[in-house]
């Protein structure tokens, strides 16, 4: 066998951290991993945030984000180990046989050069073509990634595009130099599903044709085993398991594997509505101050008590909106909300002090919902005295029944949010709005920061205390996954109308309205040649038509 | 391209309001200073009819409001009165003063905003190493030291000891223009080290800020040097802040020259308006506030423009 194009030994990366209040320390956060790549191989690294996967991608360029460094081990690309060479041997590599392509194209664009320069430059700089040469590369680059109007839209500057064109100007950014790797880190997370499958598509094909090896960064196994020939599953710096697509996803080895590959299985028994709904949107039109246009439509939802309302869309469709219309932050143009039997004030400041207690949310950054300067009981307490005027033992005792019930427990009662975990600060955001003992809690998108197994927890437990207190939830969410597992009534929302609106079963149940079996089939699935699938059904469709 | 032409010409029509308004506050603040115009050219012991047939002659018994107007009208028209010291026409004595005040600050301008900046991107290019603590060290010392100080003490060695530049800058129009640059070197490198630490340190300020910039490490991906991504990638995004200083330096260098001037004897706007100040003669005095209003106004609003043009949002709309 030839020698492999990428060759990775017992690889070590450290960092310093600078913890609150204690002096900076060394960590390591990769302890020695290896893997061989191929010419014109896909390898999927997978893992949870933390697990090294972006730190090992960038180490094939020799570079290490922030404080990042590599510590130890070997990285061997076209025969040569990249770790011991000069700055201007890394230089030559980077952007000429290794190339990056980040989640967040819209941040990795500089906001003040067109894409075509931006494109064409690494080609340029490392002497790989001429100018002319480079920019008739890129055209067919844009071309090949199904971008409109490939002649002009270099000419444009990334503000000018959408972010899933973006992301595609990224792909060619990085294939333009004609790199015998591209390193992709989560290409497609930033987007919104029927978006990501476009752009998956597309990055497979380019990396099909064009024959270049890749490693493929991200978090969602469905979406890796769509492109990649082999997985290596990466856990806190360490290699859980590694080895071909077909033996990862249908004969995992281990258990952290196995959890991966049936996360989301919680299975919830949707309720029928019996009773008078707690939360009623009637007719809502609502629009932004000096702007023209509506952005929510003559909304009509209803919420049942002890019932989740799972509210779904993309990003723009108008979900968060009605979130804040409820809440009372944007007064509607037309129409009324009706809680708990009466009539809400559309301007949360006129709201009496029970409709306020009544009505909680939660957000999706639990990070910048809480003071970092209070402690954990002083931030869950805020609400006991406010509302329920509750002081010294009395309030404690509240304050540890909550933390029971969030299953964190007594001893995170003085600890500060910079301590705790993303889903550990979720749960304390959640019992803040329990506290209240309210009827209603809005959860805007509050697992999509979270890791898959970690924002799995979090649903169970918000099902759980659904049981206990008899809350009921609008749930605001963009994964269909999320969706499923613990609503009653799905609302799909779509420019600022509900598309389709009734229990689980009517929703997720065929016929579909053409919207609605778009967003249900762009989903991944956590299966071989799902992709291909899709595609070929729409061209099908497409075509039928 | 509507939207940003709009923005521009609300910035013109904004700061010709705002010279307005400060001819206005000029022309107050002159009105209110103590003294009587009649008197102090005619004396102490000038006579009664004398005084008031002086008044009427200078308009002095109109109210204020029509002598502002009359003042407004002319200073449009390029006529700024007559010194009442002198007799001399106004505008004829400010303008060969202000071309020498122009030529001083040009060239302090023209040495002082490149270097500025190229010491800026070199500190960002080497920050927290020594380049970057060296050229902190010597701007920030050269502002510190009195510009006066810095002015004799290189007159002492440049000028006395070495004698490679006249001490003295004298300049007037037979001279060729090597001549008088060789007589303004002085103040000019006087001037340009008052100047540069402001400028250079904004710009490593607003490089640095956008040196954390996810598509700077898009940049040093693609195997750039760390100068190019500094001055291909950095410093575009960072032109806003930056010029929004060196303008401020400009309009320093025009106005705020009156120590070097007498320093050095330069025949500029500064020490005209010095020595007018101390002969109390209003016309004078308002005609240079004014012009040096408008210069301020005018390089602020050059910023702003500048500002506005740099953003690729708005350069390029949707």
């Amino acid at each position: 066998m030839s020698e492999p194009l990428l060759k990775v030994r017992d690889l070590k990366i450290g960092a310093t951290v600078y913890a609150p209040g204690e002096p900076p320390k060394d960590i390591e956060i990769v302890h020695g991993v290896s893997f061989d790549l191929e010419r014109g191989k896909v390898l999927g690294l997978i893992g949870e945030s933390g697990a090294g996967k972006s730190t090992i991608g960038l180490s094939s360029m020799a570079y290490g984000r922030g404080g990042v460094e590599i510590t130890g081990g070997e990285v061997w690309i076209n025969g040569r180990d990249i770790l011991k060479s000069k700055l201007s041997d890394i230089r030559r590599l980077r952007g000429g046989e290794v190339t990056y392509v980040s989640q967040s194209a819209a941040a990795s664009f500089n906001p003040a050069k067109t894409i075509m320069e931006q494109v064409i430059e690494a080609a340029v700089e490392q002497g790989k073509f001429s100018r002319r040469e480079a920019e008739t590369r890129a055209r067919a680059l844009f071309d090949k990634l199904g971008l409109p109007d490939p002649e002009n839209i270099g000419a444009r500057y990334p503000h000018q595009v959408s972010g899933g064109q973006l992301q595609r100007c990224m792909t060619a950014l990085a294939l333009c130099p004609e790199p015998d790797l591209v390193v992709f880190d989560e290409p497609t997370t930033a987007l919104d599903v029927t978006t990501q499958i476009d752009v998956l598509m597309a990055i497979k094909e380019a990396i099909r044709d064009t024959g270049v090896a890749a490693l493929y960064i991200t978090h969602d196994l469905a979406v890796v085993a769509q492109v990649s020939d082999d997985i290596m599953v990466l856990r806190n710096g360490d290699k859980v398991e590694y080895g071909s697509v077909d033996q990862i996803i249908n004969d995992p080895q281990e258990d952290y594997t196995k959890a991966l590959v049936s996360v989301r299985s919680i299975n919830h028994e949707e309720k029928a509505p019996t009773e008078e709904a707690v939360l009623s949107v009637r007719n809502v039109t609502a629009r932004y101050k000096g702007t023209k246009f509506d952005v929510l439509h003559n909304v009509n939802v209803d919420l049942y008590p002890g019932q989740t309302l799972a509210v779904v869309g993309e990003s723009g469709s108008g979900k968060s909106t009605l979130a804040r219309v409820i809440t009372g932050l944007l007064p509607p143009s037309e129409g009324e909300i009706f809680f708990a039997g009466r009539t809400l004030t559309e301007d949360f400041k006129t709201r009496s002090r029970e409709d306020l207690r009544e009505l909680q949310m939660i957000f999706q950054m639990a990070d910048v919902a809480m003071n970092p300067r209070q402690t954990v009981g002083t931030i869950i307490g805020r609400p006991l005295e406010f509302y329920f005027g509750l002081r010294g033992a009395e309030k404690r005792k509240r304050i540890i029944e909550l933390l029971d019930e969030i299953e964190l427990g007594e001893s995170f009662i003085d600890r500060f949010p910079a301590e705790l975990s993303g889903g550990q600060k979720q749960r304390v955001c959640i019992a803040r709005a329990l506290a209240a003992k309210p009827k209603v809690i809005i959860c805007d998108e509050v697992t999509s920061a979270l890791d898959p197994l970690v924002a799995d927890g979090i649903l169970k437990l918000l099902l759980n205390l659904q049981k206990i207190e008899d809350v009921a939830y609008l749930f605001i969410t963009h994964d269909l996954a999320t969706v499923k597992a613990i609503s009653d009534n799905i609302a799909v929302m779509y420019k600022g109308k509900v598309q389709r609106y009734g229990s689980k079963t009517q929703v997720l149940t065929p016929p579909f309205d053409d919207y609605t079996d778009l967003l249900l089939s762009s989903v991944p699935e956590m299966r071989l040649g799902w992709l291909e699938e899709v595609i070929a059904n729409r061209k099908m469709e497409s075509a039928g038509n | 391209m509507a939207p940003i032409l709009k923005l521009v010409a609300q910035r013109v029509a904004l700061s010709l309001l705002l010279l307005l308004m400060v001819s206005v506050l000029i022309f107050a603040g002159t009105m209110i200073l103590p003294g009587d115009v009649a008197q102090s050219i005619l004396g102490q012991s000038a006579t009664p009819e004398a005084l008031a047939n002086l008044r009427a002659d200078l308009g002095l018994n109109d109210p204020p409001v029509t002598r502002y107007f009359q003042w407004l009208w002319g200073a449009l028209h390029g006529d700024l009165g007559t010194a009442l010291t002198s007799g001399q026409d106004i505008t004829t004595a400010i303008g060969s003063r202000l071309s020498n005040t122009m030529f001083l600050a040009f060239w302090a301008a023209a040495i002082s905003v490149p270097l500025a900046i190229f010491l800026g991107l070199l500190a960002v290019r080497y920050q927290n190493r020594w380049p970057d603590k060296l050229i902190s060290a010597f701007t920030l010392t050269s502002i510190s030291i009195p510009e006066f100080l810095i002015g004799y003490v290189l007159m002492y060695l440049l000028a006395v000891k070495l004698r490679w530049f006249p001490s003295v800058a004298m300049i007037n129009d037979s001279m060729s223009l090597g001549q008088k640059l060789n007589s303004i070197a002085l103040p000019v490198t006087v001037l340009t080290l008052v100047v540069l630490a402001q400028m250079m340190r904004m710009t490593r300020a607003a490089i640095l800020n956008v040196m954390q910039s996810a598509y700077i490490e898009t940049a040093e991906l693609k195997g750039l040097t760390m100068f190019k991504i500094i001055w291909r990638h950095a410093f575009p995004n960072s032109i806003s802040p930056i010029v929004n200083v060196v303008m401020l330096n400009l309009a320093y260098l025009v106005v705020g020259v009156v120590v070097i001037e007498v320093v050095f004897v330069y025949p500029g706007m500064g020490q005209y308006l010095v020595d007018h100040v101390s002969k109390r003669d209003v016309p004078v005095v308002q005609a240079c506030g004014l012009i040096f209003a408008a210069v301020y106004i005018g390089l602020n609003m050059v910023a702003d423009i500048v500002s506005i043009l740099a953003n690729p949002r708005l350069r390029h709309p949707k």
